[in-house]
């Protein structure tokens, strides 16, 4: 039952994301979830072990977060690389569910972000939403041809597939000299507590994710101090919102796939270290990567990155933090 | 005493020093990342390999017990200098790329431990034709990651290896259909790639194991590399 309730309080997040940023997702989850399962079913086969556990759902899952974690409308055979790679080299080359050091949901991921940088930091451009407005400027060659409207309608035979946009992060972190409050006035899609879009597309992942604290199927410890650390250092280094600053908390909680991470991913059981010390040290790790690679690494979003270093110190922390006796 | 044929199976297959000893990782993990790379540093690997053998070989019977191992990384190591200045002399450019794992062939396990474990106590015929087969076995490995990692994390085949052979870039650069994978380029990739030849060298063996009655005469020697 716990598979399929994370699946259903995925929910609210991905019609989110599906507003903002079109169907894309629902094509992302259809190709994954259909990988995850035929690989899933060569490798019980491989291993010799019985199909029934197909029935789970962890490999549905796994699939699920994937999706829902890439770019819309990723190039299939990207989709396909990743959630395979994620089922083989994430699960059953450990030994299947439950023996896992590392979520193989971000091993997918990494793979991807590593392997196609180009495609992984392609977002659609966000849809405005209830917040306000997207700022929107068109670029010269769009003003040439007269923008066509954002629904696809082609104009003077120019079809446009749709539009990309650089995320609120990149386009933080690559605003030059200007202060926080200039970006925010002169850079295009940014709204209230973040970008546009994306903070919504945050709440309703938190929305699904406290559904899930609530009736205690996800442990609060690790995702609380994970949110905490991050906003923590965000808040050291706002620096009053000036040209060096890297970001205000709520920007930080907001973008980029802080919460999806926070409520899915960092809350697995099987890779996260027992008890609450531990999870408290592997949020707050978690946390720290996280910001740090944000605001001095070469990737756009330092999320996958930061929880496959923290599961790979998850027997280290469990070694000072559980009780051996 | 091994016979010849024995020699060879055991460097090849069954004694394979990549893919059963597993010494030698680190130049064959950092190195295949392209045909060319891997072809220069297997056979400076295999020439080393087999110079040593046959100079320990040939003075085994005067070395102490307390100085054996020094002696040997000395042969060794005048090798591969010799190789490194050689490599220099006529090879400039692929020197520059890799220069600096022909250097390190000293300190991998696989020449180490032929002489240790096989020179030292075998007749010079003997040792030589195990460095070959122990070097070619190391060469055929790591070509062979060079030629896998090379053709899907960059989608092209061969190129610079007019450096080595001479002509220009486009005689021998292949240009494959496939989208450069570029995690198989990347340290990461070559983990993965040596995972699945070992995988796979385990398959078969298992596949033929009625076949192959013959166990293994030889203690492996296991250190860090």
């Amino acid at each position: 039952m716990i598979m399929q309730t994370t699946m259903f309080a995925l929910l609210p997040g991905i019609f989110a994301t599906a507003y903002f940023f079109g169907w894309g997702i629902f094509s992302n989850m259809t190709i994954c979830i259909f990988t995850a399962v035929v690989v899933e079913a060569i490798m019980l086969k491989m291993r010799a072990k019985d199909l029934i556990s197909l029935k789970d759902g962890s490999a549905v899952l796994t699939a699920l977060l994937l999706g829902v974690a890439l770019p819309p409308y990723l190039p299939t055979e990207m989709l396909i690389i990743g959630t395979a790679s994620a089922i083989i080299f994430g699960k059953h080359l450990y030994g299947g569910l439950g023996h896992n050091p590392f979520n193989p949901a971000m091993v997918g991921y990494a793979i991807l972000i590593v392997s196609f940088p180009l495609a992984m930091s392609t977002w659609p451009l966000a849809q405005n939403d209830i917040f306000g407005s997207t700022k929107y400027e068109p670029t010269a060659a769009e003003t040439i041809i007269n923008e066509p409207s954002f629904d696809g309608i082609p104009f003077d035979g120019i079809a446009f597939d749709g539009k990309t946009a650089a995320t609120p992060l990149d386009t933080l972190k690559f605003r030059g000299a200007k202060t926080i409050q200039e970006a925010w006035t002169a850079e295009n899609g940014f709204s209230i507590l973040a970008g546009t879009g994306w903070q919504s597309i945050n709440i309703a992942f938190m929305l699904g994710g406290l559904v899930l604290i609530y009736f205690r199927i996800a442990h609060w410890q690790a995702c609380f101090t994970m949110l905490l650390s991050l906003s923590l250092l965000a808040a050291i280094f706002y620096d009053g919102g000036g040209s060096a600053s890297l970001g205000s908390p709520a920007f930080h909680l907001f973008s980029g796939g802080t919460m999806l991470v926070a409520f899915f991913m960092v809350t697995d059981p099987v890779t996260a270290p027992e008890g609450n010390t531990g999870l408290f040290i592997y949020g707050a790790g978690i946390g720290v990567i996280t910001f740090i690679i944000r605001s001095l690494g070469g990737y756009p979003d330092g999320m996958a990155f930061a929880i496959l270093l923290m599961n790979a110190m998850t027997p280290l922390i469990d070694q000072f933090s559980v009780d051996h006796r | 005493m091994l016979n010849a044929k024995q020699i060879t199976y055991q460097g090849l297959w069954s004694n394979n020093p990549a893919l059963v000893q597993m010494l030698g990782l680190c130049p064959l993990l950092a190195v295949s990342n392209t045909v060319t790379n891997s072809l220069v540093l297997g056979l400076v690997t295999l020439w080393v390999l087999v110079c040593s053998n046959t100079i320990i070989s040939l003075i085994r019977h005067h070395l102490h017990d307390a100085t054996r191992l020094p002696s040997q990384i000395l042969v060794i190591a005048t090798f591969v200098t010799l190789s490194d200045l050689l490599l220099q002399t006529w090879l400039f450019e692929i020197h520059q790329r890799i220069g600096l794992f022909i250097a390190l062939i000293v300190t991998n396990c696989t020449v180490l431990g032929r002489t240790e474990s096989y020179a030292s106590k075998h007749p010079v015929s003997a040792a030589a034709l195990d460095g070959l087969m122990m070097g070619l076995g190391f060469l055929l490995v790591i070509v062979s990651m060079g030629f896998i990692r090379q053709a899907i994390g960059t989608g092209q085949l061969f190129s610079q290896l007019h450096l080595l052979l001479g002509g220009t870039q486009s005689d021998w650069q292949v240009i494959l259909p496939n989208e450069p994978f570029l995690l198989m380029i990347l340290p990461p990739g070559a983990f993965l790639c040596l995972g699945c030849l070992i995988a796979l060298k385990n398959w078969i063996e298992i596949q033929c194991r009625p076949l192959t009655t013959q166990p293994h005469k030889e203690n492996h020697l296991r250190t860090s590399p």
